[in-house]
């Protein structure tokens, strides 16, 4: 009886079996050398009952037990050469079954038994089977796991298998299988028991020393595996359900689970597969607390490898309607095991859609019929709120994201979208993160309007508030990023189809508009650029889809109207004006001059009541002006109005040098260097004019509060326009202008000089550099510079 | 084979012979001083013939009454040692009253013999043959010389040979049921068997079956018991659950056995049982003893 003594005590214990084995294998080597078998006999028999000690812990008996073995090897040779013992070895199987004490003596009946079987004077399966009977006898859990291990370690190659030398008659596999199966079962019986040895306060050392112990049943597992001759026929039929009839009954967590395990790496593939009914309805019938997943999850990475290994299996996966059984067991494990975690019954589901997505690609409703699944388990649980069920949620869904390179695929499984319903709203983000990022990864392009109401049902996490989230909580930079994310994916929906293309936007622009102010700034310009492109499209393809309801640009740019009205109110008047200007230009582009006009409209109307702030003033006026100045759509009466209004506000800006150059930006909306445009020469003088006087203004009020008149950067950037519209032949812009307006900036520079020392301007000393090269230069520009003195 | 006689200086040697005695088989026996010497060996209906040689010492010569041989089967018990009881006295006269100078061999047969028992020792009673040479003397006592054989008889094969079976057990604690392959085993034979586990409750140690011999002598109220063990053989190691069936397989040749006796001559019996013993953790014992017949099977016969 092993108590709690220390472990001093067992290292003595040991150490005195050690040196009992030693004392007595001396004297039976000196029996060895003198051939007397009566002595080797008695001293081996001796130095075995060493054997028999109950103090030891599993560890420390293996360490005896070897010891042993060794010896034991020596005796085996001699028993193998009869002229030293004069004994033929049928007797000498007879005379070591004397000994008294069962554990020496059935040591001793294995070593001779194995030399029997080696002079093939009897049968392999008849010794075999006789000393796999007798050592019942040793019910001893240790001492009987180590003695049948040693059975079958002696017999490991004297097994009767096909093409060994032991073979036997036509039945012969069935011999060496059932010698191992039986050798099996008994050995899983005894390891069982050791958890009923000793008392229960030392659980759990012993679950530990029990699993230490594991690998000496689990060999015969592996020797059944490699026993030649086991065909499917005789493993279906014999070995497998032998195999699991001792598991099952066995009621045994530990063992079940490590067979369970050993099961599935030891036999190949090949077999699983054709006797998948049975292994998974021997799954269903493990104890409660046995890790089943682990188990399951495992035979199926292993089908899923062997799928992958060759595309010529894939058609046995079909014939056993492989994904249904498995389909099915897991259900009923599910099912059956209700103290599994949530984790759990999602891990095996993520195994099972591996596992699908590997063998049967092709078959999008075995993906969905496994999220369907998974969401009738996820709807009976509360609120999901197991990190690691999260994450192997995230995993379930990621799969066959990873898996089909058309991420359209992904949105056409009906209980995607449910599955993700169950996520708690960050992973929910992660979740269509991912989603985002797999289609910017694999730059595919969804190309229906049905399509994109899926994806961005699924996404509907980033594009929306889910519920009453404290804005405040969220990572700005995070939620950046997801919006980006967003907008990047607004770009991957195409369709050549403007029709199709028009719905896309359609349903993009209706789930946009629910995402409130903070998300809009970003999802809005990609969406307008994305139907700009459109337009475009349908105005390179001509006009022949004109007269079609659907599809024309002046719808399009209606709907882009509501839509960029909407960031007026977020309010973010800036970001509007661009897009307007941006459509008003496409609607140019399609000859569209009321809706251009419509759209210039509002971006006035933003100018004036929304934009307030001086700078983006200044900005918005330039874009104004560049985009005024590129459309050539509008009829003189309309474009004068809009050429008024924008030189009215240049003009009205707050700071005097940002008037100056907002007005001599204007002049360019009167010469338009194009052939057929606008070429109003008068108009760009004046303004160009009007930019002098308000840069002397400018120039007078820097010298009235400041002392000094300030740089003549003004003057110079007015002199380049100058020479602009000179060298576009401008008929009201005169070489004596320039000359006088060059003189003009060489006062202004010296009367600042009082001031200060030397400052040349260096743009001012480029521009004289450029008119100089010119001049020298000839030709018919150099004799158009030719009046201007420098 | 005669110092101890030769030491007393007797007028003569005598040295018996059997006719037979280079072939004949001989097996060891243990003596009364706890040697062990070979005797012949004899079976019933033998015939038990040889020659006695009296051989004087140098020029001695041994006057006598008469020189006879007998062969005696007798049964000793030791709380009456020394007195032998007769039950087999076959006499054959030797040699007339007269004087012997010189060495004389005299030639005896006893012709198929009827020895109906077995050379047995025992704890408290043996029975030996023995056949004495006495060479008569009026005075200075008569000259005895001893020749112990060996007489072992063989048995048929029983016709009737059933198995052991029997379910035992303790309520509620321990039932077992075992199985014997024969109730009758020669001496070479080997027992096979099984111990089936019905219900197990207790912790065991281990599991032995003993070979016990029971010798009793004397009759009514002198009758002597004796009981000894002669082999204690380990069947199994530790606890076994219930369901579990252990092979017995015990070779009964390397135990010291003799065949049952009944009723010998109303002195004694020998009897043997197989003692099935349970030893629980805390060192009890449960036990269960079923009588076993031994019998001698002609060697050639057996296994």
């Amino acid at each position: 009886m092993r108590t709690l003594a220390g472990v001093e005590d067992e290292d003595k214990w040991l150490a005195e079996g050690i040196a009992g084995i030693q004392h007595n294998a001396f004297f039976m080597h000196r029996a060895l050398d003198a051939n007397n078998l009566r002595e080797v006999l008695k001293y081996s028999a001796l130095m075995l009952s060493e054997l028999r000690t109950s103090k030891l812990s599993p560890q420390k008996y293996y360490d005896l037990y070897m010891r042993a073995f060794d010896q034991l090897r020596q005796l085996e040779i001699f028993f193998k050469d009869e002229s030293r013992h004069g004994l033929p070895v049928v007797d000498l199987y007879e005379l070591v079954q004397h000994a008294g004490n069962i554990l020496p003596r059935m040591y001793l009946l294995c070593t001779v038994g194995s030399v029997y079987i080696k002079s093939k004077q009897a049968p392999s399966k008849d010794v075999l089977k006789d000393l796999v009977e007798m050592c019942r006898g040793v019910q001893h859990p240790i001492r009987g796991l180590f003695l049948r291990s040693y059975l079958a370690q002696v017999s490991r190659d004297k097994l009767p298998e096909i093409g060994s030398d032991y073979e036997g008659d036509a039945n012969t596999v069935m011999d060496a299988v059932e010698f191992v199966l039986q050798n099996f079962t008994e050995m899983n019986k005894l390891w069982v028991r050791i958890q009923h040895q000793g008392p229960g306060t030392v659980r759990e050392k012993q679950e530990k020393e029990r699993n230490e112990l594991r690998d000496l049943v689990g060999k015969n597992l592996h020797v059944l595996g490699q026993i030649e001759g086991v065909d499917l026929e005789m493993y279906k039929e014999t070995v497998l359900p032998r195999v699991l009839e001792q598991v099952v009954n066995c009621k045994d967590k530990l063992a079940q689970y490590y067979l369970m395990e050993c099961i599935i790496q030891v036999f190949p593939d090949e077999y699983h597969l054709q006797t998948l009914e049975t292994l998974l309805a021997a799954c269903t019938q493990l104890m409660p607390t046995v890790d089943t997943k682990i188990v399951l999850t495992q035979l199926m990475d292993r089908l899923s490898n062997y799928a992958a290994s060759s595309p010529d299996v894939l058609h046995e996966f079909l014939q056993v309607e492989a994904f249904a059984k498995l389909s099915n067991a897991i259900g009923k494990v599910i099912d059956t095991q209700l103290e599994m975690p949530i984790v759990g019954a999602m891990t095996l589901f993520v195994s099972l859609l591996t596992f699908t997505l590997r063998v049967h690609p092709d078959r999008l409703d075995y993906v969905d019929q496994v999220l369907g699944a998974c969401v009738v388990k996820l709807s009976s649980v509360p609120k999901l709120e197991d990190a690691r069920a999260m994450k192997q949620v995230v995993a379930l869904l990621s799969a066959p994201l990873e898996k089909y390179s058309d991420i359209v695929t992904a949105l056409t499984l009906s209980n995607y979208p449910r599955v993700m319903d169950h996520l708690d709203d960050g992973t929910n983000k992660v979740m269509a993160m991912l989603i985002i990022q797999s289609i910017m990864k694999t730059d595919s392009c969804i190309s229906t309007a049905d399509k994109v109401e899926v994806l961005f049902e699924l996404i509907k996490g980033l594009i929306k508030d889910l519920d009453e989230t404290n804005a405040e909580e969220l990572d700005e930079e995070d939620f950046q990023e997801e919006q980006n994310s967003v907008a990047r994916l607004i770009h991957m929906l195409d369709n050549e189809e403007p029709e199709e293309m028009l719905k896309i936007i359609c349903v993009v622009r209706r789930h946009l508009m629910t995402g409130g102010p903070r998300r809009l700034p970003f999802t809005v310009p990609p969406l307008v650029f994305s139907a700009v492109r459109l337009v475009r499209q349908l105005e390179s393809q001509g006009g022949d889809i004109a007269g079609e309801d659907s599809a024309t640009p002046r719808k399009i740019f209606q709907i882009l109207n509501q839509t960029i009205e909407v960031l007026t109110s977020v309010p973010c008047p800036e970001l509007a004006l661009r897009l307007y200007l941006q459509c008003a230009e496409a609607a140019s582009d399609c000859d569209l001059e009321p809706v251009a006009y419509e759209f210039f409209t509002q971006a006035f109307m933003l100018y004036e009541e929304e934009i307030a702030d001086s700078k983006a003033q200044v900005t918005a006026i330039h874009l104004i002006v560049g985009t005024l100045q590129r459309i050539n759509v509008f009829g003189v009466e309309n474009r004068d109005t809009l050429t008024h209004k924008a030189t009215g506000y240049s003009a009205r800006l707050l700071k005097k040098p940002d008037q100056c150059r907002a007005v001599y930006a204007c002049s360019h909306l009167f010469w338009v260097d194009d052939p057929d445009g606008i070429k109003d020469g008068e108009r760009v003088l004046l303004c160009l004019r009007r930019a002098l006087r308000i840069a002397n203004a400018a120039q007078q009020m820097a010298s009235a509060t400041r002392g000094s008149s300030g740089p003549v950067t003004l003057f110079v950037e007015i002199l380049n326009k100058y020479i602009y519209f000179f060298e576009k032949g401008n008929p009201h812009i005169t070489p004596s202008d320039i000359q006088s307006l060059i003189e003009l900036i060489n006062n202004e520079m010296q009367s600042d000089n009082g001031n200060t020392t030397i400052h040349s301007d260096p743009f001012f000393t480029s521009t004289l550099r450029y008119i100089k090269f010119i001049k020298q230069k000839g030709g018919l520009m150099g004799e158009k510079y030719d009046p201007i003195k420098l | 084979m005669n110092y101890l006689l030769g030491a007393f200086k007797p007028a003569c040697n005598i040295s018996i012979t059997f006719s037979d005695g280079k072939n004949r088989k001989q097996v060891p026996m243990k003596k009364e001083n706890g040697q062990t010497a070979l005797v012949p060996l004899f079976h019933s209906q033998d015939t038990i013939s040889g020659k006695v040689c009296i051989e004087p010492y140098q020029g001695k010569k041994v006057e006598h009454n008469g020189v006879k041989v007998e062969l005696l089967g007798q049964i000793e018990m030791y709380f009456d040692r020394g007195n032998f009881y007769d039950f087999t006295s076959l006499v054959r006269e030797l040699d007339v009253p007269g004087e012997i100078y010189e060495r004389k061999t005299y030639p005896f047969e006893f012709p198929t013999v009827e020895m109906p028992y077995e050379t047995y020792n025992g704890v408290n009673v043996r029975l030996r043959y023995v056949l004495k040479v006495t060479v008569t003397r009026g005075y200075a006592g008569s000259i005895l010389e001893y020749q112990e054989l060996v007489v072992r008889n063989y048995a048929p094969l029983p016709d009737i040979n059933n198995s052991i079976k029997m379910e035992v057990g303790i309520e509620d604690c321990l039932h077992i049921e075992f199985e014997y392959n024969k109730s009758k085993y020669h001496l070479k034979d080997v027992i096979l068997g099984k111990i089936y586990f019905l219900l197990v409750r207790i912790k065991m140690k281990n599991m032995d079956l003993e070979i016990r011999r029971r010798e009793s002598t004397g009759a009514g109220a002198n009758t002597h018991v004796e009981t000894e063990t002669l082999a204690k053989f380990e069947l199994m190691d530790g606890t076994p659950v219930r369901g579990e069936s252990i092979p017995v397989r015990l070779f009964l040749a390397p135990y010291d056995l003799t065949p049952t006796h009944r009723n010998i001559n109303n002195k004694f019996s020998v009897k043997y049982y197989l003692n099935l013993v349970l030893v629980d953790e805390e060192d009890r014992r449960y036990f269960k003893q079923q009588e076993i017949t031994l019998y001698r099977l002609k060697e050639d016969a057996s296994s």
